[in-house]
């Protein structure tokens, strides 16, 4: 359930786009983040929310203003540094599956889990295995990522977001490209990643069902938070 | 087995992509074999032309120059006055050169010296003549010198030991006089001394200038060919223990005596030049080819990088440093580039077991080409090497691949 506990604060965010002319995305963009929170960013196309997204999700760092994540200042990391927060303490959903098609659903689960390096093959494995029967997919474990349905993959790419247990699940359009059957699917994973494993969900999206569903929506426009 | 993450992922692309990995391995393996073949040819040309100078040359030789007469007037002011400049040199001859070559002897870096009488001679049949050198020498410590006894293809160096009426004679010219073994021979000096020897060895050293025209006697036949008491020699030959560097031995031995001392390089200035060339010209040929298979690497792994940027932007999202991409591809680059150089020295192997096997004729008879363990050493390190820059760049470019930008299209 949503806690008192800070896990993502930003102050004064501003960024601005220079091609093909000096445009400001993000204006004055102030929040929090609580541990245990499902949010949902919400705007009109163009309103910056994934631009705001992407600058959490530390990828993107040329903003100006303050972000800390868990406590950590973020601004002037180095960026192995920053890959070794996401790695950790950051999963990411896309509206796009991104799995890789050589391996197979498992292996693409394992991937991160192995990159951290900090439990054994088997034991990667192991969660791997665990994190793939929450989303019902034990059974397509071994199958190569690219013989899933597309609903399939995508609960694949959470499971991977999933496998070192970040505090923060972030999403872009999760559900853009799924019919809405799987939506619902996704949605109520969303729910249970926040309130029964209490990890905190920033997702952006432009359905508004799936917004007004999360615990908290936060409305972009011109770059600004308008609610 | 299993590999780190990094490796992993990269073995995973190189076998998902058999034809392309083959492909790549495919030009280096070129690349790697006919650098190493090419290597070798040169090389095994490079043994065969030395060992063929060293038929009949030493490491190192002394003997009296031309010295040409010089101005008459040495003033730093004055006007030089030389009339009809001319060479002065009374006598080719060493002075006392039995306390000289005993001296080079005593010499701890001369491994071997001998004496030799040099003079021209002229083989007579009938109306033929036929226009030649001949060396006085003693046969046996000439023979332990320039081995000799290798190519003598009838009779032997000790028949001419202390048979002062003996001469061993050149293939050529016993082909060309119709003289065998046993037969007598007219031998005249330019000095007009004319002697009838009888034959006692003929050598095949396989090339024609030695075939056609040298001969051996004992060093007082060759004194009294040239009307000299017993004291004239014209050269001094000594060994040293390394032919490559001579030249130290060269300057310590000028400082024994005032003749001049040349080592074998300045005498074949010609061929080792024109060696160096053939060596220059296969190297650079042999390397450009190599190069070109490293762009094939280059090309494919671009291509890879360009199909797989999705991949490379969720690696890199989910927490894959630069450094861990750049392992990554290039450690694709090695795997090809391993397998393409390791078969590339087989083929290599093979090329040059089938060449050393061909007959060209002539005097070199079979390919002169060998294997030798340092140039297998250097093809498989420089196709690693080459591989491993033509993987590095293109990965470099994957490991600056921005995700938001992917992510956002």
């Amino acid at each position: 359930m949503k806690s008192n506990e800070l896990v993502l604060k930003t102050q004064n965010i501003e960024k601005y786009f220079y091609d093909p002319i000096q445009f400001k995305v993000l204006d004055n963009v102030s929040f929090e983040v609580y541990k245990g929170e499902f949010l949902t960013l919400v705007g009109k196309s163009g309103s910056g929310k994934s631009t705001l997204l992407y600058c959490l999700s530390t990828m993107d760092t040329k903003f100006n203003g303050d972000l800390e994540i868990l406590g950590e200042k973020i601004n002037g990391k180095k960026i192995d540094d920053l890959a070794e927060i996401r790695n950790q303490h950051i999963g990411f959903v896309f509206q796009f599956h991104y799995l890789l098609p050589e391996f197979s659903c498992l292996k693409n689960v394992m991937l991160p889990a192995l990159k951290l390096g900090k439990y054994t093959y088997e034991e990667v494995e192991e969660k791997a295995y665990q994190k793939l029967d929450i989303l019902g997919l034990r059974d397509q474990a071994l199958k190569p990522a690219s013989k899933l349905s597309g609903g399939q993959q995508q609960r694949v790419s959470i499971a991977r977001a999933m496998i070192n247990n970040p505090q923060i699940i972030m999403c872009d359009e999760p559900t853009g490209n799924l019919d809405s059957k799987n939506t619902n699917i996704v949605f109520d994973i969303f729910k249970q990643l926040a309130h029964d494993f209490n990890q905190t969900i920033i997702a952006v999206t432009h359905d508004n069902d799936f917004a007004a569903n999360s615990d908290r929506t936060i409305e972009l426009a011109d770059g600004r938070v308008i609610n | 087995m299993r590999f780190p993450v990094n490796y992993d992922i990269a073995i995973t692309h190189v076998v998902t992509r058999k034809k392309q990995t083959l492909v790549a391995a495919l030009g280096v393996t070129i690349g790697v074999a006919i650098y190493l073949f090419m290597n070798s040819l040169s090389s095994g040309f490079s043994s065969y032309s030395r060992n063929n100078i060293f038929q009949t040359n030493a490491h190192i030789k002394i003997y009296k120059n031309d010295e040409i007469s010089s101005p008459l007037t040495q003033h730093k002011n004055s006007v030089s006055v030389i009339l009809n400049p001319q060479i002065t040199t009374l006598s080719k001859t060493l002075i006392n050169p039995n306390t000289l070559l005993d001296k080079i002897k005593k010499e701890p870096y001369i491994t071997n010296a001998i004496a030799q009488v040099d003079f021209s001679a002229f083989y007579n049949r009938g109306n033929t003549q036929i226009k030649g050198s001949g060396s006085g020498v003693n046969m046996l410590q000439y023979a332990a010198m320039f081995n000799t006894p290798k190519y003598m293809v009838a009779g032997s160096v000790q028949d001419l030991q202390g048979n002062l009426n003996g001469i061993i004679i050149g293939k050529g010219i016993s082909e060309k006089l119709n003289l065998g073994l046993g037969d007598n021979i007219t031998v005249s000096s330019s000095y007009n001394v004319t002697k009838v020897l009888r034959i006692v060895g003929i050598f095949n050293m396989g090339n024609s200038i030695s075939d056609d025209s040298k001969c051996y006697v004992n060093i007082s036949t060759a004194q009294q060919f040239l009307k000299q008491g017993n004291s004239y020699v014209t050269t001094i030959y000594a060994n040293t223990p390394d032919p490559d560097n001579t030249q130290p031995y060269v300057k310590k031995l000028q400082n024994i005596t005032n003749y001049t001392v040349e080592d074998w390089k300045t005498t074949n200035a010609d061929v080792i030049s024109g060696d160096n060339t053939r060596k220059t010209m296969m190297n650079a040929i042999s390397f450009s080819i190599l190069v070109v298979a490293a762009f094939g690497i280059y090309n494919i792994l671009s291509a890879t990088i360009s199909q797989k940027i999705n991949d490379i932007a969720i690696l890199k999202a989910t927490g894959f440093k630069s450094k861990d991409v750049i392992r990554i591809f290039v450690a694709e680059a090695l795997i090809m580039g391993l397998i393409g150089t390791t078969v590339g020295l087989c083929i290599g192997a093979i090329l040059i077991k089938i060449m050393s096997g061909v007959y060209i004729g002539g005097p070199v008879g079979y390919f002169p080409i060998h294997f030798e363990a340092p140039i297998f050493v250097r093809s498989f390190v420089l196709g690693l090497i080459i591989t491993l820059c033509a993987g590095y760049f293109p990965a470099k470019k994957a490991a600056s691949v921005d995700p938001v930008e992917i992510f956002r299209r």
